[in-house]
């Protein structure tokens, strides 16, 4: 294939221009994504510890 | 040289002049000489990250060595954009950037510091960095300096000092904005200059599957000692087990593969920018970039056999007298036009450049900021951005010690322990700083004392692997042979002949560091951790965020 003996070869030939795209492909989709994840409001973290609590006692 | 060079030549140093000046004077507070402000664009970044990590000799010695090794070497650009860039980016960049920015981190060592709240962790990351990249810069510094006193026909020592000088210059004074800003415009003179070289060598070659062709089938003109040594024909993998694959597969793929993950001065630049955004923007740019600089150099590295078999009769490393790294310079002056001579004498200088900026950045980081201003004055600052700035020049002059003198007091042999330098560096880190850094980013369970263990177990294993093992470095470094006699344990001499010593397919002598000191750093880490107290959970939510209560995740 493409004129090299070796699939290992091609493998790599063809994985460099495939993880090049994937590169391409991912900021297309992400181009406005943020990484901040939002923290649980307040109340509701509380909330959620209380349950535990509550659970753990139970 | 024509006057058209000398134009070009200034006008290209008046532009980097100019960037320099505009990051010296956005430069108000250490934020921004250690960390840009943390507001670097995303084209900048990218850019100057690729820059960065594809060097001169990325470009001059991996290219050369592919004309040897073949197009097998193609696994390490996959691993550069897929590991070096996306994994990179996408799981290492946005946590790095956060944790940093929760800790107030402004330095790779300063992150690893404060997620283990150890100064010892810093002061030491920041002592590795500061001793090596010296050897790393001055690998860049000598090949580089050649090069131009080659081009301008000026004395090698005049053109390393005038070289070092321009970019002492813009790194002291503008900080790693100065070196972001001129990695950026480097970088893509270096993306126009490799772009057209491979155009021209596939249209040169007949187009693509042609070119492939006539390099598979010169399968038979391979020299009989590389036959030896496992090689099948430059489209193929070298035979599995011999010295060749080992070679090709453990130290270049492996090595240097796997160990850009914990550069510190590549790792830094995920601190730069505002948002997960900038970083998700920037996977494309650094992706095509690596794909169209090391992808093209390995590429026609290889290619360059087809060339000089049709148009000498010859392979490249016979044209080239056995010399490598000429491999590429010879290639480029019988292959490509005159006009493409300068737009390629451009884009080394600035591969050159933009790898020097950022190890002398580092150095002075590592040393002023790290060891002088936090590890030993536990916290002091000294003057603003002065201890750092001290800690650049200091990490300038000795690279520049190192290019100057070793060559001329040691000769060939101390071209060779600089040459090594990269390597050595780049399985250091690895060793040394990945599974601190992987525990530091996903892991609360790692404690300080399991850090320090994996930290100075990676470090101490894989420099005694370089010094006595590796034939490769231990030769070069000579202290295997003043101490034993040989110049590698794992070479027995039988009738005063070399025997490799292996067990099953794997050859000791050829197997990189990085196989030896990471599983040992790793066992540290983890071992350790399970018997030493845990780091407090306000500190680890501090860094990692919030641990989500348990109600949430059923």
């Amino acid at each position: 294939m493409l004129g090299i003996e070796d699939g290992w070869v091609v493998l790599a030939y063809l994985l460099c221009i495939v993880s090049a795209l994937l590169c391409l492909v991912w900021g297309a989709l992400k181009w406005n994504v943020d990484d901040t994840v939002e923290e649980p409001e307040e109340e509701i973290r509380q909330w959620a510890e209380e349950e535990d609590r509550v659970e753990e006692e139970l | 040289m024509s006057i058209w060079m000398i134009i070009i030549v200034v006008a290209y140093l008046c532009a980097i002049g100019y960037l320099g000046f505009r990051g010296f004077k956005s430069t108000k507070n250490a934020t921004d000489y250690l960390l840009g402000g943390r507001e670097a664009h995303p084209y900048v970044m990218a850019m100057s990250y690729g820059a960065t990590f594809i060097s001169t000799s990325a470009i001059i010695g991996f290219g050369g060595a592919s004309a040897i090794f073949g197009m097998s070497l193609l696994w390490l650009p996959f691993l550069n954009i897929f590991l070096g860039i996306f994994i990179a980016f996408w799981l290492f960049g946005s946590r790095t950037r956060r944790m940093g920015l929760r800790l107030d981190a402004h330095t790779f060592p300063e992150l690893l510091g404060r997620r283990f709240q150890s100064r010892f962790i810093q002061g030491a990351a920041g002592l590795i960095i500061f001793l090596f990249v010296p050897m790393y810069a001055s690998a860049v510094l000598t090949g580089a300096a050649k090069y131009l006193a080659y081009q301008f026909g000026m004395e090698y020592n005049t053109a390393l000092f005038v070289f070092s000088v321009i970019i002492a210059l813009y790194v002291v004074m503008g900080g790693i904005k100065g070196v972001m800003y001129t990695d950026a415009l480097q970088a893509t003179i270096m993306l126009i200059g490799l772009s057209f070289l491979l155009v021209m060598t596939y249209q040169k070659l007949g187009g693509v599957t042609t070119a492939h062709q006539a390099l598979t089938d010169m399968a038979e003109l391979v020299p009989a000692k590389l036959q030896a040594a496992g090689h099948q024909g430059w489209t193929r993998m070298p035979k599995f087990g011999t010295p060749l694959w080992w070679t090709a597969v453990s130290t270049i793929i492996m090595g240097v593969g796997i160990g850009v993950l914990a550069q510190p001065q590549l790792a830094v630049r995920y601190m730069t920018v505002k948002s997960g955004k900038e970083l998700n923007r920037a996977i494309p740019i650094g992706g095509v970039f690596i794909l169209l600089t090391a992808g093209v150099a390995y590429i026609v590295g290889s290619l360059s056999n087809v060339f000089f078999q049709q148009t000498v009769g010859k392979i490249s490393i016979a044209v080239a007298g056995g010399d490598v790294e000429q491999i590429i310079p010879m290639y480029l002056q019988a292959a490509t036009p005159s006009w493409f001579s300068v737009l390629f004498m451009l884009t080394l200088m600035s591969a050159a450049m933009s790898t020097l900026s950022s190890q002398f950045h580092v150095m002075g980081t590592s040393i002023g900021r790290d060891l002088v201003e936090e590890s030993i004055g536990k916290g002091k600052r000294v003057g603003g951005t002065l201890a750092t700035r001290i800690g650049v020049m200091a990490g300038i002059l000795a690279s520049v010690y190192l290019s100057f003198v070793i060559e001329e007091k040691f000769g060939k042999t101390g071209t060779s322990i600089v040459a090594r330098g990269t390597a050595i560096f780049f399985g250091l880190c690895a060793c040394a700083f990945l599974p601190m850094y992987v525990a530091g980013l996903w892991n609360r369970r790692v404690t300080k004392a399991g850090a320090i263990s994996g930290l100075l177990g990676g470090a101490c294993s894989s420099l005694l692997w370089m010094i006595f093992v590796q034939e490769k470095a231990s030769t070069a470094l000579l202290l295997c042979n003043r101490f034993f006699g040989t110049r590698s344990l794992a070479i027995q001499l039988v009738d005063g002949k070399e025997i490799f010593v292996h067990s099953g397919p794997i050859i000791w002598a050829f197997v990189d560091p990085i196989l030896i000191g990471l599983p040992i750093s790793i066992l540290a880490t983890v071992l350790v951790s399970k018997f030493t107290e845990k780091l407090p959970e306000e500190h680890l939510d501090l860094c990692m965020g919030k641990s989500q209560p348990r109600t949430q995740q059923h």
